[in-house]
């Protein structure tokens, strides 16, 4: 510390001397510990350590029974406003009159649910936020069955830990068990009192609003019920947070 | 000799001249610490913030979108939004986990008496913003930090909290849903995460600007907690 212009005098106070500056310097050399995220093979784990150890807060702080904030009709964007994200088509040209849910894994009665059948559960309607993980959101009414009255429905082992669905456009998409069994998560057939459009994901998509937008898969297929999910979900693939709960 | 940095030491003319060098152990080794490891974070969440900022940059509604401001991708981190998130929330436990132990350190060490702002301060602030921006006379240096000082860094530690709460809300504004609605809503949230960032890089300027004007042996305190010759000592 002495080489900059600081005329540093020889003193025997230890607050005066060389070394000391030194020691006190070296004392902050754990810092050095960051640089390692400059290292790309080291940095890439770090943050999907990162990623992860949210995740695992955020499921944490999950309550089951907390509710989403729900609001006034007067206050539901309409449905016109109701920005559609794809990741790959907009309509995957899905044959509304044969199709069915494919139901599989731990259940006791898996196969080919229609429509219809799962409209003749209870439904439930609701507005609440949808938050897309780009930062923008959109209120919206949403009607459907809830996912643990159609898990119930088709005997679902309850201690399972995920569900794992599919869709008619090759996206797939992930749910721990907890937050497909919240009260207010939703197997929906109906936006704005209306069957589901196309765009948004007809004739039935997830509406979970204790979680992110991606997490809400469109236009679905298949349904699974499962300890080990094959694959977190598409955009998880791509580097997003699995859990990502709201 | 390790001068006591909180307790005000009776002002005296500082002498020049070898003969009267003194030093004072100024920041402990956790706020040394604390500061070097805040500063990669706040780097870190910033621009990684303002990736994730570029996927929608907009406090209005998705249709019809009105961009407020084009982010330059060289101020951005993380190159998508994706990579922007998994830097974003794996430092935010750093950032959080800094913080505590800065907050804790300062509380039981009583060491926040140095930069914590109190009444008594007030009335030094406007000669020291006289003296700093209107050629006013220096005003005399009785602490370590002056009135003004204490005011930036207790304002950049309130900063710094409102920073973690807003970013909670935003994370998880179900959960938090109380949180949210005390900051007028998850809309507000956002907005109110991107003041404190623009409050937080107009104080990282100042503070970089005065840290330039003290020069050497001041910016050297904060790496190894000593300073020569501080004002205050007489």
């Amino acid at each position: 510390m002495d080489n900059l212009g600081l005329k540093m005098p020889e003193s025997p106070k230890p607050a005066n001397s060389r070394s000391l500056n030194r020691r006190e310097l070296l004392k902050l050399s754990p810092l050095l510990v960051v640089g390692a995220f400059a290292i790309p093979k080291v940095r890439d784990p770090l943050l999907r350590e990162g990623v992860g150890f949210t995740d695992w807060a955020s499921a944490r702080w999950f309550r089951r029974n907390h509710l989403a904030p729900t609001f006034a009709d007067s206050e539901v964007t309409p449905l016109e406003k109701f920005y559609v994200n794809t990741y790959d088509v907009d309509d995957p040209v899905v044959d509304l009159e044969k199709w069915t849910l494919t139901v599989s894994g731990d259940v006791k009665l898996p196969g080919e649910y229609t429509l219809a059948q799962i409209q003749s559960l209870p439904k439930l309607k609701q507005n609440t936020r949808h938050v897309c993980v780009e930062g923008w959101d959109a209120i919206g009414r949403f009607g459907g069955t809830r996912i643990s009255d159609f898990l119930q429905y088709v005997g679902a082992k309850p201690e399972a830990k995920f569900l794992y669905v599919e869709c008619a456009d090759d996206y797939y998409e992930s749910l721990d068990m907890a937050s497909a069994l919240h009260p207010q998560s939703l197997l929906c057939y109906e936006m704005y009192d209306r069957p589901l459009t196309r765009e948004h994901g007809a004739p039935l998509r997830l509406r979970v609003p204790t979680k992110i937008g991606y997490k809400q898969a469109k236009y679905l297929t298949s349904l699974r019920v499962t300890d080990v999910v094959p694959r977190p979900g598409y955009w998880e693939d791509q580097g997003y947070p699995a859990y990502y709960g709201l | 000799m390790t001068a006591s940095n909180s307790t005000p030491v009776p002002n005296a003319a500082v002498e020049a001249g070898e003969s009267t060098l003194r030093t004072a152990y100024e920041h402990p080794w956790a706020v040394r610490f604390c500061h070097w490891l805040n500063t990669v974070s706040l780097f870190v969440m910033a621009a990684s913030g303002l990736q994730i900022f570029r996927a929608f940059p907009s406090f209005g509604p998705k249709i019809p979108q009105h961009n407020l401001l084009n982010v330059p991708k060289s101020l951005a981190l993380g190159g998508w939004l994706g990579g922007a998130l998994q830097w974003h929330m794996t430092f935010a436990w750093i950032y959080v986990a800094t913080g505590v132990f800065y907050l804790a350190y300062q509380i039981f060490s009583c060491n926040y008496r140095q930069p914590l702002f109190v009444r008594k301060d007030l009335a030094g602030v406007w000669p020291m913003i006289r003296h700093y921006f209107f050629f006013g006379r220096k005003p005399a240096q009785i602490e370590v930090y002056n009135p003004l000082q204490k005011m930036a860094y207790t304002s950049a530690i309130l900063l710094g909290l409102l920073s973690v709460l807003t970013g909670i809300v935003l994370y998880n504004p179900v959960q938090f849903s109380f949180l949210a609605s005390l900051l007028g809503g998850f809309h507000w949230a956002r907005l109110w995460h991107f003041c404190v960032l623009c409050a937080l890089l107009l104080f990282v300027l100042g503070h970089l600007i005065m840290v330039v004007l003290h020069g050497w042996n001041n910016f050297i305190s904060m790496l190894t907690g000593w300073k020569r010759n501080p004002e205050y000592l007489p």
